[in-house]
């Protein structure tokens, strides 16, 4: 790739403040998407995933807060900027849509006019071209009978329409960066392949990169070029999303892989039981010395109790954080 | 939807009352103020005299008609008054939190310890009285119910998904507390509303009656009242009838308060969806 990236971001810190000091809730988060890119951000629930979206979009708020790093939207530093010069980038450049469709939706305002407003908001167009704007919008995530359902309330629509009305307002001012967190966890199984489908077809018409963030590994590696997979608040391993099925280097994320059920297995059958990471998460008030996956780590040695390991380079392509990667 | 008989009763009441106050000229049989005439002096209820008549012979009912202008006026004006001042700084207050709410809190509870009405007792003092003085100093002293209920909403409600989803879209606060937070808080607001028109009502009575309010001879409730009162016992038909105005439009306010709230209540709103 050349140029400069979409958005940058290295060494990024978040402290999270517990009243009796700050920990690092997440460090050393670096990665980088450029444009019309999808890149998927995997962990579990607590790893950093959805805090580090809040903090590219300015939106962290006490008790957590940006303890270092740099933040670069199209090669300009975006983490000190006024709040007034941040709305400006966020819903026009930068759009976020959530996991909870039902709640993210104002219920006492039609679905066109909460979709007409961002035009009015970003655009500064009248609120004449605006309606006229939503229907369009509205008809680009194939919603059927637009003209009609833009008077419709939230209530009335279903949980697949509303995250399509959440996509239509997202990518009305035609953002450059789509940052979709856990988009589809609150759906069907059904509406879920439709949304991710319709959600990577516009965004690949309009050349809009996509963070997705998910718990997903299979979704994140279906939808998205590059993977990073984060743990306990850093990223263990960043890979192009075939080869993190076919060749896991870290040994969180072999767990990972390894743990998914798969068709024809003993496990999938029900006659055996599903591979799984022994132990949990740690607190993040009490993060292991050293490497933080040490104390569920197979194959963990002296070192990987004392010392955090560095970010390599793997030859295959991609980045890992362990001492003893394949 | 089931109509309620509530909202019904209490509906008809408060449009009866603004309707008699909007058609005053028309219904009322004589000048409530101009037309005295002590030939016809403490006549008791009769049907020329409908509710009877006072000591200086002018029509009783023509001046109750008359006077549900100056009560409605200042129930609606001053409540207006109160709702705007209440919302502005609860919303803001729930919206921003830190200092400004901290200010807003301690701001309420003053209000609240202090009895409104020897509050715009005092303010009437300063103003002296006449219709102006009144609305203005109910209008400064009943706020704090509304700021506690906008306040209460506004801090529910800014962690709703929508709320939050604007912010993320680049809406500024402003934007957010009229689009986002407002119309989600109307159902109670409205419900408050009514009810503290209830009690404007109420209070200019009172105010009227201590002499503080409309300045006679133009007629309100509260003033004929206090008119009345020494004439109780020899002509109850001057404070049963403007007593009795009051008391159905305080009723029909205080109805319509409840049967919004029972129909704008989110809950029962969500078990008839």
């Amino acid at each position: 790739m050349t140029g400069t990236p979409l958005l940058e971001v290295e060494d990024l810190k978040l402290d999270l403040d517990i009243g009796s000091g700050r920990v690092a809730a997440a460090e050393g988060v670096s990665f980088r998407i450029d444009r019309g890119e999808t890149f998927g951000l995997v962990g579990e629930s607590g790893c950093g995933k959805s805090i580090t979206a809040l903090a590219l979009i300015g939106l962290l708020r006490h008790p957590l807060s940006i303890g270092g790093g740099v933040i670069r939207f199209d090669g300009k530093e975006i983490q000190h900027l006024s709040a007034a010069r941040q709305r400006d980038l966020r819903g026009n450049r930068i759009a976020m849509i959530f996991q909870e469709p039902m709640t993210a939706l104002n219920p006492v305002s039609p679905v066109g006019r909460q979709i007409a407003e961002m035009f009015v908001l970003h655009k500064g167009k009248s609120w004449r071209e605006a309606n006229r704007l939503a229907v369009e919008a509205l008809a680009s995530v194939r919603v059927p009978a637009p003209e009609r359902r833009v008077k419709d309330y939230p209530h009335q629509l279903s949980g697949g329409m509303r995250q399509r009305v959440m996509i239509a307002i997202a990518l009305a001012c035609g953002p450059d960066l789509l940052i979709a967190d856990e988009p589809t966890t609150a759906l069907d199984v059904t509406v879920q392949a439709e949304i991710i489908e319709l959600m990577r077809n516009l965004c690949a018409e309009r050349g809009t990169a996509i963070l997705m963030i998910s718990h997903d590994l299979g979704l994140v590696a279906n939808v998205c070029r590059r993977v990073a997979v984060m743990y306990a608040g850093r990223i263990v391993e960043e890979r192009g999303s075939a080869d993190i099925f076919r060749a896991p280097s870290h040994p969180y994320t072999q767990g990972l892989v390894a743990s998914l059920p798969r068709l024809g297995s003993r496990a999938a059958l029900g006659r055996g039981r599903l591979q799984e990471i022994a132990g949990v998460v740690p607190a993040i008030t009490n993060f292991p010395e050293g490497c933080r996956f040490n104390p569920r780590c197979a194959q963990a040695t002296e070192i990987c109790r004392t010392v955090a390991p560095g970010t390599d380079l793997l030859e295959a392509g991609g980045l890992v954080r362990c001492h003893h990667h394949a | 939807m089931k109509l309620r008989a509530n909202l019904v009763i209490g509906g008809s009441l408060f449009a009866l009352a603004i309707l008699v106050g909007l058609l005053a000229p028309w219904l009322a049989h004589t000048d409530p103020v101009m037309d005295a005439n002590l030939m016809n002096a403490e006549e008791p209820p009769s049907w020329t005299w409908w509710f009877g008549t006072d000591d200086q012979g002018r029509d009783i009912y023509s001046r109750v008609v008359y006077g549900a202008r100056v009560s409605l006026t200042v129930g609606i004006i001053s409540q207006l008054i109160n709702s705007v001042i209440g919302v502005a700084l609860g919303l803001s207050a729930g919206y921003f939190g830190g200092w400004w709410d901290d200010v807003v809190n301690a701001l309420t509870n003053l209000m609240l310890a202090i009895p409104s009405l020897i509050f715009a007792l005092a303010i009437m003092a300063v103003l002296g009285p006449g219709l102006t003085s009144l609305l203005i100093a109910l209008g400064l002293t009943n706020w704090s119910f509304t700021c506690r209920i906008a306040r209460a909403s506004a801090l529910s409600l800014r962690s709703q998904g929508y709320v939050q989803a604007a912010t993320v879209l680049g809406y500024g606060d402003l934007r957010i507390m009229i689009t986002q937070l407002l119309p989600n808080m109307l159902g109670p607001l409205i419900v408050i509303g009514t009810l503290g028109m209830g009690s404007a009502v109420l209070s200019e009575a009172a105010l009227s009656f201590l002499g503080l309010g409309v300045r006679p001879p133009f007629p309100s409730w509260g003033s004929m009242l206090s008119e009345a009162r020494e004439q109780i016992t020899t002509a109850p038909w001057l404070s049963v009838f403007p007593g009795l105005a009051i008391f159905l439009t305080v009723l029909g306010l205080n109805l319509l308060g409840d049967g919004l709230r029972d129909i704008l209540d989110p809950q029962s709103r969500s078990r008839r969806t």
